[in-house]
């Protein structure tokens, strides 16, 4: 019955493809194939809803809903707008690059195949629910298999940072289930379009305050609460300054080709959490708190650009610098939460911030992945070594690597004519009017992020080459290896010149949460309607 | 009196009868096969087993939700007041399921067992034949016969079959006779209660059914009430009654133990509910007066389920023997059911029970491991010895197995934990606020030992980054039976977890039924 729509499929396939894979684990080569295979064949799905996907119309699309588990408001329910989709998109193509560039790493065998296959499973199904435990569910999912691969396939302090990974993730998830526990006591639904409806109406903090009157707090206040929660928990994850203290040892920690899944896809669950759940549900009391957050997106972009300058390790470097991009998102984000469903002057502004942050956060998956996989090469080739001091002249004997290394360094600086450069220009350009003074203090973040990329710049690519380097050149890339950047590469060179290609699907999402906020609505729907059907467009499900 | 003057819709279910008989049948059967032919003596257990889960799964597709299956009623001590009376709801069918699912799972864990074969799966089946009974049985009389047949099994299981905990010089015998002593002890308050329950309706049925009607005086349940619960409470785990239980099921052989921790503590937890909540419910209404803080039975019994969640976790955390850990979260465990319980609240009783399902199975699986796949083979059960020994690739069934059963302890999403774990909490939530804090403490503390116990044993930190060094003496491969036994085990709380409307449409319509509406009219909290 839910095999009727597309999204299931989709998130079905990597999960059986997982299991297919885990019965040929005797064979690598074999393994490693159809776990490619599989993620190709997730790619090209993901294509497809691409493809079929509404840009103009606002609501879900690829909508099912059915009942589950009726009595603790458990429902199956998916759909997309633009936001999921893009998402779907960028997991499905970060996942490919990481199987991708584990072709060549011995260490990973069918087992991590399978992992990385569970992990994208988990990613499609967070991206597309709708129903908190639903989402939940693929949530904590694909906290398992990524601290499997960052403990099992790690550097030496693998235990410790997976522990930590898995300690700082966890109080997170806890702090969200809690949150969305006091709130379906309140408003008695897990689903998100209904709680954003209702809590735009105003009904969140009225509810609260009637339920939990024997704690003597103000509805307000009870709001404020589980605002800080839930930002806690998606905090964590994207991360924001001073919750992002597991990151750069995770990262450093993990295997190159599993850091690539991390700060591509992983890190992005954060940000969708802030736009799909906490922004809709919580508008009031982010417009509340509008300045300490500001200071936090703020931090996160500044302290950690900082921060990356003065690393010696190549990983801690791009992890820390993954920080701050998804800063700007962060920024974005709070800003048009100020600006929530009042003046339509300020509606050009609004969209451009949030397209911006559409941007941002497929740009830097891309570019962050494509980084982790020279970094993984940089390794291979060069017996586990990966810090600046270990590289100096590198451009004389891999021209090709270092041409294409320095074109995701640009990317990832924001050079205009490449993927960086339209989401954090748009960013700004809807912050500034806005916001002016942190766009000022944003820029600040530009600078470091330009100063610490240049560095690596010239002291892995130019500079006097090491002695054993001169005795035992790395090699450059192979025909294959470079065939498989192609891609890559030409997407950054692509989404550089002619950004409309994402931002065109985006229109009809950015608008309707741009718009001027629609007529509320009576009740909250409680009885579940089967809606399926491929493809369809804005449902009577929240209406 | 006939069950017949109750008015709820009856269906009779003659078959669920047979599921005891076939048990005991099966064990006098087992007695007779050969001594030399072990693999025969196996597959009669097996197919015994099997008989019996067939049963239960066949009247729980066939039920109505509400209903109340007769399956037996028969005159026995008529100048007593005492039939045999055999009858089955919604939570009844659910337990049945859960013993028929532990007890192939069970004999399937214990294929190796050379020792005295026949005596062993006889002694199994008795006690499986006991369980059976006792969630069947609707009189009084009759469930406390039943108990007390399951309590002779256990003993002579642990005392031929156990084995010692590492580093401990009290034998097996200790723990077996102290599992004994405990479990007669709680029957013990258990017939007394019964007796004054018998005397005071006056002497004339031992009926369940009826005598969840009869008008008892409020005076007579308030102490009636807290007899009989802590009575079977003793035999659920709760604190501090709990110590007979670690020891136990430490000690006990592989199949034992996820009997024991698995279906035989879930006698203990449905006698509560059963006997002590269903007929004297008043029991639970307020004194009228506090002492520190609590004034009621539940208000006491609340707090010592909360003390079992977050004490049963915070000892496992610190044990070094790998069986204790797990005998120790049983005991937190079975501290969700009771809180459960205790919230008086359809959400929370629902998630007892789906609770008392969920960690029968995970349960079983987590002993299937400790106990069959890794003792069996290394001979130590001590975290610090069994890390070296490399064991995710010497046995990577095993830690598969253990890392998904410890994903369902945990009560992760997509297992069947989740939900119970859920829906106590909301119970509880909506009871007893202020409780929610510490039960989140004891879930924490519950990550915190099963995350040390799984990477102590499977994933230790010192593994080397390239492929271990050969074994020099392979363990064994994880045979055919332990194979079907986990993955039985598994789909049982994937399936459940996914889709638990399954057992929630036995469990939540008998608690509307006529049976529980003294306990519902006490109010529903």
């Amino acid at each position: 019955m839910i095999f009727t729509g597309p999204l299931t499929w989709l998130t079905a396939l990597p999960f059986a493809g997982a299991f297919a894979v885990l019965a040929l684990s005797r064979n690598r080569a074999l393994a490693r194939a159809l776990a490619i295979l599989v993620a190709l064949a997730s790619l090209v799905g993901a294509l497809a809803l691409w493809v079929h996907f509404q840009a103009a119309s606002s609501g879900m699309q690829f909508e099912q809903q059915y009942a589950w588990a009726s009595s603790i408001g458990l429902t199956y329910h998916v759909g997309i707008d633009g936001l999921g989709l893009l998402l779907l998109l960028l997991s499905a193509i970060v996942v490919l690059m990481s199987l991708v560039a584990s072709w060549r790493n011995p260490a990973h065998g069918p087992v991590y195949f399978a992992l990385v296959l569970f992990l994208e499973c988990g990613l499609f199904g967070t991206f597309t629910a709708l129903n908190f435990l639903h989402w939940f569910l693929y949530w904590e999912l694909t906290l398992i298999p990524a601290f499997f691969l960052v403990r099992q396939w790690g550097g030496t302090k693998r235990a410790q940072a997976s522990l930590q990974f898995f300690l700082y993730t966890m109080v997170g998830s806890v702090a969200l289930l809690v949150a969305f526990l006091v709130l379906y006591l309140a408003a008695g639904t897990f689903e998100f379009l209904a709680l954003a409806q209702w809590a735009h109406q105003g009904q969140l903090t009225a509810a609260l305050q009637q339920q939990f009157s024997w704690t003597g707090w103000s509805g307000s206040s009870l709001a404020l609460l589980l605002f800080w929660a839930v930002f806690l928990g998606f905090a964590v994850k994207t991360p924001v300054v001073p919750f992002h203290t597991w990151l750069p040892a995770t990262y450093a920690e993990a295997s190159s080709e599993t850091t690539m899944l991390l700060t591509g896809a992983m890190s992005k669950m954060g940000v969708y959490g802030f736009l799909r759940i906490l922004l809709p549900i919580f508008p009031a009391q982010m417009q509340q708190i509008l300045t300490p957050l500001l200071w936090l997106a703020l931090a996160s972009i500044v302290l950690p650009a900082l921060a990356a300058w003065a690393q010696r390790d190549l990983k801690r470097t791009f992890a820390y610098s993954s920080v701050n991009h998804l800063g700007y998102c962060v920024l974005g984000i709070c800003v048009v939460a100020r600006f929530t469903g009042s003046d339509p002057s300020l509606l050009l502004e609004k969209s451009a911030a949030l397209t911006g942050v559409l941007l941002q956060i497929f740009s830097h998956g891309l570019t962050a992945a494509a980084l982790f996989w020279f970094v993984a090469l940089l390794e291979r080739r060069n017996q586990g070594k990966r810090a600046l001091t270990d590289f100096g002249g590198l451009r004389k004997i891999v021209p090709v690597f270092c041409g294409l290394m320095g074109i995701a360094i640009f990317a990832s600086l924001g050079l205009p004519g490449l993927n960086g450069f339209p989401g954090e220009f748009l960013i700004f350009k809807g912050v500034f009017p806005l916001a002016g003074w942190a766009a000022a203090l944003a820029l600040l973040g530009l600078l470091f992020t330009a100063v610490f990329l240049l560095a690596v710049l010239q002291r892995v690519f130019f500079g006097p080459m090491r002695e054993s380097q001169q005795q035992a050149p790395m090699p450059d890339l192979t025909v294959a290896e470079r065939f498989a950047f192609a891609p890559v590469i030409a997407l950054m060179l692509v989404l550089g010149f002619y950004p409309q290609f994402i931002a065109g699907k985006m229109t009809g999402t950015v608008a309707q949460w741009t718009a001027p906020q629609a007529a509320p609505v009576q009740t909250i729907p409680s009885t579940v309607t089967n809606t399926s059907g491929y493809p369809v467009h804005a449902t009577e499900a929240h209406r | 009196m006939p069950l017949t003057t109750i008015s709820q819709p009856l269906a009779s279910a003659p078959q669920l009868a047979w599921t005891i008989y076939a048990s005991f049948l099966g064990a006098v059967a087992v007695l007779l096969t050969p001594s030399s032919r072990p693999q025969f003596t196996r597959w009669v257990a097996l197919l015994t087993s099997v008989v019996g889960f067939v049963l239960t799964l066949g009247a729980v597709l066939q039920y109505q939700p509400g209903s109340l299956l007769l399956v037996a009623d028969s005159t026995w001590i008529p100048q007593l007041g005492i039939r045999y009376t055999l009858a089955a709801d919604g939570i009844s069918l659910t337990l049945l399921l859960l013993t028929g699912l532990a007890a192939m799972a069970g004999i399937l864990f214990s294929w190796n067992i050379e020792h005295r074969t026949r005596e062993f799966f006889a002694f199994y089946l008795v006690l499986i034949g006991g369980v059976y009974g006792v969630f069947l049985s609707f009189d009084l009389f009759l469930l406390f016969v039943f108990y007390e047949i399951a309590i002779i099994p256990k003993y002579f299981l642990i005392a031929i079959w156990g084995s010692a905990p590492n580093g401990d010089t009290r034998p097996r015998q200790y723990a077996a006779m102290k599992l004994a002593l405990y479990s007669f002890a709680g029957s013990a308050l258990v017939l007394i209660g019964i007796l004054a329950a018998w005397a005071a309706s006056g002497s004339h049925t031992l009926n369940l059914a009826v005598l969840a009607h009869y008008p008892f005086s409020q005076h007579f349940q308030m102490w009636a009430f807290p007899l009989i619960f802590v009575g079977f409470a003793v035999l659920a785990g709760l604190w501090p009654f709990h110590t007979w239980a670690p020891t136990g099921h430490a000690a006990a052989p592989t199949a034992a133990s996820m009997l024991l921790a698995g279906v035989v503590m879930k006698l203990g937890a449905y006698g509560c509910l059963r006997v002590a909540m269903m007929l004297f419910p008043l029991g639970l209404a307020p004194w009228g007066f506090h002492i520190l803080g609590l004034g009621s039975w539940r208000d006491v019994f609340a707090l010592l389920a909360l003390i079992s969640i977050v004490y049963g976790a915070s000892v496992a955390l610190v044990q070094r023997d790998f069986k204790f850990v797990i005998g120790y979260s049983s005991v937190s465990h079975m501290g969700f059911v009771l809180l459960g319980l205790m919230t008086l609240s359809q959400i929370g009783i629902n998630g007892a029970v789906l609770q008392m399902f969920s960690h029968g199975i995970i349960a079983g699986l987590l002993f299937a491991v400790v106990g069959r796949m890794v003792y069996d083979r290394t001979h130590t059960r001590d975290l610090a010895a069994l890390g070296p020994m490399q064991l995710s690739y010497a046995l990577p069934f095993a830690a598969v197995t253990f890392t998904l059963a410890a994903m369902a302890s945990v009560g992760l999403p997509g297992f069947s934990g989740f939900i119970a774990e859920l829906q106590v909490i909301l119970g509880v939530w909506r009871s007893m606020p202020w409780m929610v804090f510490a039960v989140a403490l004891g879930i924490l503390i519950g990550v915190a030992f099963t995350w040390r116990a799984l990477t102590r044993v499977f994933f230790p930190a010192s593994q080397s980054d390239e492929s271990p060094a050969p074994i020099e003496h392979p363990l064994p491969p994880i045979t055919l039976p332990e194979r079907a036994g986990a993955l039985l085990l598994l789909t049982a709380t994937i399936i459940v977890g996914l889709y638990p409307h399954i057992l929630m449409r036995l469990i939540l319509p008998s608690l509307q039924s006529p049976l529980f509406s003294a306990l519902r009219n006490g109010g529903w909290r």
